[in-house]
């Protein structure tokens, strides 16, 4: 009898919260479906010479929208380059500038946020007035005026051009998450299990990496996963101005911008990058709500 | 047996500010005001109150939640207040509280077994790394709790059963003391009674001492070896269980007695009540003098001008009031 309390005592591991979310995951066919759609796009943008092997800038102008036929599958678009294989070339742009911006709005917002939330305050005080002046300044002609400043230079490579539309946008667009952050956490402070922990002698950063964070993280998943859609929307908005990305750099912004003034006429040079862009939008929401309820367990 | 906890004039005043770059202070809370008391060994002091009358406040200041205004607290001789890093950390190891509401009081993403462990995580010097999930299992066990139960979360349980998990907590460390902040007044009327039931058992168990904070004087009186009754961040009077229950000589706590329902039906209507008039004057701005006059039968002139200390007047336990005198209510 108490050999065998113990050896389910033994079998009974303690797990934690996210032992139990990865373990709700797994079983969700939600999470896998975004998983291996964003692995795709992902693969999709480190090789993109698997997926084509024509030149995404070979432009011929015989061909203009060209319908979609056996030798390019999504046809030529206005100028004659092969759309299909400027879909494939185009990810790493787009899922660059998306991802990046996301990661450094979401890191330094939610980084800020969290301090700002928990110490409350001066600091408080001081970094809130700072988010507002960056509300403030309209997103486009905040972007205007980083971008044609650091063009200022000259010609710039991909990778420069690249780096320089992520700063701006996220310059612009941390203060959002910040105040996300900010609120979650002035709320959660106040729960009584922060004042047990306290008691029991628990240092801040225990409070906010054990207490807090697990506890604020939702929102700004939530957040992060639009705002992703949105920064690669952006992207297309400055590529549209002519100070984002730009040739030789290829992007479904900069496509989705250069098509849709034929879209009656050829409106499968719009509608492809559109709907990869679409897509992949829709595997970041789906993978976020998949984590957000994993990370819940009442919504387990 | 030598005090465990002594209290000295204990004042905790929140100030009001307004402005917002300009901060200045317009008003002060009294919520605490000057209270002092002892807790030996074993002991159970109850205290009560209405809302509002800086039961909790009370709570949070013993525990170093919040800061004093001023006033002392020894334990065990050693100055509390003062206390700073690691002799701050080994004090909590002798002190602990017990939450009003078991569903705001344990985090809701974390393990009954990550709740239960936390105190030993943050003083791993009580328990070996190998030994916490066991020790975690032993708790639960102690406290009436399934220790196979150490993966579910906090919204599995029942409330009586969270606020189980929280007294596992707070038992973790092996404390001296524990506060409890109104421990079962968030619970049914059923439950509270097996979670009264239990913290009596671990009493004897561990020889806790407990500081019982409660509005409900038929809760303390179950528990307590001695009450405190308190009435806008002062205590009215204070004595042993039969001398605040038999013998009460402050008439906020013959007020207070006299509210408490009668389970004899007979004694019903042939009980004599007193029914206060008015509502508990803001902390903002206390009477003068005597804080309970504005609703007291009995005030004079010298209640508005003379503050009335906690002495034996009558009797044999100390009551604020200069017109002290028992009053039989029960």
């Amino acid at each position: 009898m108490t050999d065998q309390l113990a050896t389910t005592l033994v079998a009974e591991r303690p797990r934690g919260l996210f032992g139990d979310a990865w373990h709700a995951l797994r079983r969700r066919p939600l999470f896998w479906v975004s998983v291996s759609l964003i692995g795709l796009v992902l693969l999709m943008a480190a090789f993109p010479g698997l997926f084509s092997s024509a030149d995404p800038n070979a432009a011929d102008l015989s061909r203009s929208r060209g319908a979609p036929s056996a030798r390019a599958w999504f046809g030529y678009d206005n100028q004659g380059y092969d759309v299909y294989a400027r879909v494939v070339h185009g990810a790493r742009a787009s899922i660059v500038v998306g991802l990046l911006s996301t990661l450094g709005v979401v890191l330094v917002g939610a980084t800020i946020g969290m301090l700002a939330g928990f110490y409350g305050g001066r600091l408080d005080a001081v970094v809130s007035r700072i988010a507002d002046v960056f509300v403030g300044v309209p997103f486009v002609l905040g972007a205007i005026v980083i971008l044609t400043t650091l063009n200022a230079g000259g010609d710039a490579g991909p990778a420069r051009i690249v780096a320089q539309v992520v700063l701006s946008i996220s310059v612009l667009s941390w203060p959002v998450a910040m105040r996300i952050m900010r609120s979650t956490a002035i709320a959660a402070k106040q729960q009584d299990y922060v004042k047990a922990a306290r008691a029991l002698g628990a240092s801040s950063r225990r409070i906010i990496g054990k207490h807090l964070l697990p506890n604020c993280v939702a929102p700004v998943l939530v957040y992060s996963t639009i705002a992703l859609g949105a920064f690669i929307g952006a992207e297309a908005t400055l590529s549209y101005l002519g100070i984002g990305l730009r040739q030789p750099v290829v992007s479904w912004g900069v496509m989705i911008n250069s098509a849709k003034d034929y879209l009656r006429v050829a409106p499968h040079a719009l509608l492809f990058p559109a709907g990869f862009l679409t897509a992949t939008v829709l595997a970041f929401v789906m993978l976020g709500d998949a984590v957000r309820e994993a990370l819940d367990p009442k919504l387990r | 047996m030598g005090e465990l906890l002594e209290v000295r004039d204990l004042v905790k005043h929140f100030p009001v500010t307004r402005g917002v770059a300009f901060r200045r202070t317009v008003g002060r809370v009294r919520a605490v005001d000057g209270v002092s008391f002892s807790l030996r060994a074993g002991e159970t002091l109850g205290v009560v109150g209405e809302s509002g009358c800086g039961k909790s406040t009370l709570a949070q200041v013993l525990m170093r939640l919040e800061p004093p205004t001023s006033g002392t607290a020894l334990f065990e001789g050693e100055p509390v207040f003062s206390l700073r890093g690691a002799a701050l950390r080994r004090w909590r190891r002798d002190m602990q509280i017990v939450l009003q509401d078991p569903y705001t009081s344990l985090n809701p993403r974390m393990t009954v077994g990550d709740i239960v462990g936390e105190p030993f995580e943050i003083h791993p010097e009580v328990a070996p790394r190998g030994s916490r999930a066991g020790r975690v299992r032993e708790l639960l066990d102690v406290v009436g709790l399934n220790p196979e139960h150490i993966n579910r979360y906090p919204h599995q349980f029942s409330g009586g059963q969270r606020q189980r998990i929280g007294i596992a907590r707070a038992l973790a460390l092996r404390p001296k003391v524990i506060v409890c902040d109104e421990p079962v007044s968030a619970l049914d009327v059923s439950i509270q009674a097996q979670v009264m039931n239990l913290l009596a058992e671990l009493q004897g168990e561990f020889g806790l001492a407990y500081v019982f904070i409660a509005h409900d004087l038929s809760v303390v009186r179950h528990l307590s070896d001695r009450v405190a009754v308190m009435y806008l961040g002062k205590i009215v009077e204070i004595g042993t269980e039969e001398e605040i229950y038999e013998h009460p000589t402050h008439p906020y706590t013959q007020a207070l007695l006299s509210a408490v329902p009668v389970a004899d039906p007979t004694l019903r209507g042939r009980r004599d009540v007193i029914r206060l008039t008015g509502d508990v004057p803001s902390p903002l701005t206390p009477p003068t003098g005597c804080r309970f006059r504005t609703r007291c039968w009995k005030a004079q002139d010298v209640c508005a001008t003379d503050e009335p200390a906690l002495l034996t007047r009558i009797g044999t336990h100390p009551s604020a009031c200069h017109f002290a005198e028992e009053r039989h209510i029960i």
